[in-house]
């Protein structure tokens, strides 16, 4: 048996409703103890012991949002490859998404995923599976089988469902099972080959605007069937201020339906995208700064759920073109934390709040028994220098692709150390 | 030759929003001088002998092109012209690659026509020499917008001031935008006359009014600058069809008569004759298309010129 403790930080767990000094004991892969009661308790006998002064002890980020590149593009990402950038950016479990080749929507599939996930991965990857088969927005996949495979929910990934009625079995197909469905809310003939949001700036620039009642109808309509079915819907990414209103209402509603957002809209706006940038070429495209501000309220506020990193690896073969020809997506593992403690210094969100949106509330909503310090779970930590000072540098990121948006971004804050079932798998070396 | 101003510091033209007023004013000096190079018996000058300038053009447009080989040719640079058909593009070779590949020949100057918005901007940043921009996507096309400047002042001796009227699919066009940006610097006042269905969202935030009636918006104008409408956006996506997209935004004399009585009549060409401008308003005397043809050329010379011409690098005028 092998005893680790981490003493001397400030544990916060927001399963627990936790913020205090204390510490953390680890056996073996899993937690023991955590909180201010194992504070000044000593370490056991032969325990590695931690000093994490000055330091946050959190539970090991659960990003809901990652897509991967394995199998069919692993010149994007691997799995493996995918796995150090999360380690290294404190996430120790990541939903995957099922855009891969041939797509997730078959039970070995998603077996093969896990098992090379198994071989490869240092941190945890929960595989989502289609709602469509080839995510092509007609026929249901296997929810059943594919759930028994290990699939912890269902989502067509960058794609949005066109079909209203396809979209209404889904949700009352799933229901049966207790299963979720994610989706992103992009109304594709709304937005009308658009590519970056509506307004004054596309105009100036030249580029076709998505507007966001493109996202809201889609949204709404999701909400309406999730009302009608009752299933537990999940509006993926968010970007404006008028979809958090709707998801607000929804709720108030008494619909199972929780929201997530990108931690891109969170920190950046349209305005990023002058000079064409193609980085910084997303969808939802970035909306403008009161949208943005709107995102934050609606997570201090409860409205949004999650925060995800959206992670969307891209080659030059897809961003080294003139903006509106390139794909859409950008990086983020690695920088999803640090971003995300931009909110906590500017003071829109609390700590606690900042640290559940990423941990506790992702693994309640995907029905993982991750994101928690509680006594008996998994040893998946994260421990944070909440301002460490860092310049993200496109050479040391982790991802086989280049695409972020924070290439350059100076941060405060940033994972000194994560460990996943009690092992290190990523430990900052300076 | 005029000695180039402290101003005038561009390395590249990829559109008119950089450009100061002074700029402008500058260019559209040695635009003066070049029309009168052009009407002489020789045309040819040496100001660009020994240059090479590469005209990259990914989408088709003879108009444009010939017009920027002629200003090359009578400034006695070597013009090559490479277009989308003939070129690696089609097989799957990015604009960067194809950019990168140019560069290495070491031209002196690229013009650009191409699709994207931003393109001539993204082949800037990538090449050693200067870029002119020929048209990328919906967002600038600042030739053009030059030499309706050009025009303009010859006929009207004066930008500022004046009453423009720049009607049709302001939406998709890169000449509009173009104008507007000029327009509005040079401080004439820029109405923008079409339906609904064709004005970019936010247009009203960049100092124009917008009419939806040829009438209201013709009223009064020194110019009437006609746009070209695609005919694929006239057959129900954005008009519901050529003849009432003719009956209520086509240019005829009974809606002309609205506008100054020596008001001028523009178009950037090529014309749907009968879509967007009555066929016998576009030979009447009112019209100046065939000028801007002339400043045309013009305008581009004066830009080679200046933009690859020896006194951009300090060797003296000639």
């Amino acid at each position: 048996m092998s005893t680790l403790l981490l003493a001397n930080g400030r544990v916060v767990d927001p399963s627990r409703g936790i913020d205090a000094t204390g510490a953390v004991l680890v056996e073996d892969d899993h937690i023991v103890a955590a909180g201010p009661d194992v504070h000044n308790q000593g370490a056991p006998e032969g325990a590695e012991i931690i000093d994490c002064k000055g330091r946050i002890i959190a539970p090991g980020l659960v990003d809901g949002r990652v897509f991967i590149g394995e199998p069919g593009y692993e010149y994007r990402e691997t799995i493996r490859s995918a796995s150090e950038a999360a380690a290294a950016g404190g996430v120790t479990s990541l939903v995957m998404m099922p855009d891969t080749s041939p797509v997730m929507d078959e039970p070995s599939l998603v077996e093969y995923v896990l098992r090379t996930a198994r071989a490869t991965s240092l941190v945890r990857i929960h595989p989502a599976a289609a709602i469509t088969r080839g995510l092509r927005g007609q026929e249901m996949t296997e929810f059943g089988l594919l759930r028994e495979a290990g699939a912890v929910a269902f989502t067509d990934g960058r794609n949005t469902l066109e079909s209203p009625v396809v979209m209404r079995r889904a949700m009352t197909y799933a229901r049966d099972f207790d299963a979720v469905i994610a989706s992103e809310t992009q109304d594709e003939a709304l937005a009308a080959g658009g590519v970056m949001n509506e307004g004054k700036l596309a105009t100036l620039m030249g580029l076709p605007g998505v507007p966001r009642e493109a996202e809201l109808i889609s949204l709404q309509r999701d909400l309406a069937l999730a009302g009608l079915t009752g299933a537990r819907y999940h509006a993926a990414k968010i970007s404006c201020m008028m979809s958090a209103d709707a998801v607000r209402r929804a709720k108030d509603n008494g619909h199972k339906v929780t929201a997530g957002v990108s931690i891109n809209h969170l920190s950046l706006n349209e305005n990023d995208v002058q000079g064409y940038r193609t980085f910084y070429r997303l969808s939802p495209p970035l909306r403008d700064e009161l949208d943005r501000h709107a995102m934050a309220n609606a997570i201090a506020d409860g409205t949004i759920d999650v925060v995800v990193s959206s992670h969307d690896p891209q080659d030059v073969d897809t961003k080294r073109l003139p903006f509106a020809e390139a794909a859409p997506g950008a990086i983020g593992l690695e920088t999803l934390l640090a971003a995300l403690l931009r909110r906590v210094h500017d003071g829109t969100l609390n700590l606690m709040r900042a640290i559940e949106v990423v941990t506790s509330a992702p693994a309640a909503l995907f029905g993982l028994p991750y994101g928690t310090l509680k006594p008996g779970s998994k040893a998946d930590i994260a421990i944070i220098d909440l301002d460490a000072p860092w310049e993200v540098s496109d050479k040391d990121l982790r991802s086989h692709s280049r695409n972020s948006c924070f290439e350059n971004a100076r941060m405060s804050g940033r994972v000194i150390r994560t460990i996943v079932s009690g092992r290190t798998v990523f430990e900052l070396n300076d | 030759m005029v000695a180039r101003p402290h101003s005038f510091s561009m390395r590249h033209l990829l559109g008119i929003r950089s450009l100061s007023e002074q700029d402008i004013e500058f260019l559209l000096d040695r635009a003066e001088k070049a029309v009168e190079v052009s009407r002489r018996p020789d045309k040819k000058t040496s100001s660009l002998r020994g240059r090479t300038q590469i005209n990259l053009f990914f989408e088709a447009s003879t108009r444009t092109q010939a017009s920027f080989e002629l200003a090359g040719k009578r400034l006695g640079a070597d013009v090559m012209n490479m277009s989308v058909a003939s070129s690696s593009v089609k097989k799957g070779e990015t604009l960067i690659d194809t950019a990168m590949t140019l560069n290495a020949m070491r031209p002196d100057i690229l013009v650009i026509r191409h699709g994207s918005s931003g393109a001539a901007e993204l082949l800037a940043q990538k090449v050693d020499c200067a870029v002119v921009n020929a048209g990328d996507g919906q967002h600038e096309h600042p030739t053009q917008a030059l030499l309706d400047a050009l025009t303009i002042r010859r006929h009207k001796g004066r930008l500022q001031g004046l009453t423009v009227a720049i009607c049709g699919d302001v939406l998709h066009s890169r000449v509009a935008r173009s104008n507007i940006f000029l327009l509005g610097k040079m401080g004439a006042r820029i109405r923008l006359v079409g339906p609904s269905t064709l004005m970019p969202a936010g247009i009203d935030e960049f100092g124009v009014e917008v009419f939806h009636r040829m009438e209201d918006g013709l009223a009064g104008a020194d110019v009437v600058m006609m746009l070209r409408l695609q005919r694929e956006r006239m057959s129900g996506a954005f008009v519901p069809s050529e003849r009432e997209y003719f009956r209520y935004f086509g240019l005829d004399a009974e809606k002309l008569a609205f506008a100054k009585d020596d008001a001028i009549v523009m178009h950037p060409g090529p014309m749907n004759r009968g879509v967007e401008i009555a066929s016998l308003m576009a030979d009447a005397p009112q019209s100046v298309i065939e000028e801007q043809v002339e400043m045309g050329v013009a305008v581009r010379m004066a830009v080679l010129e200046l933009l690859a011409g020896p006194s951009h690098n300090e060797e003296g005028s000639s």
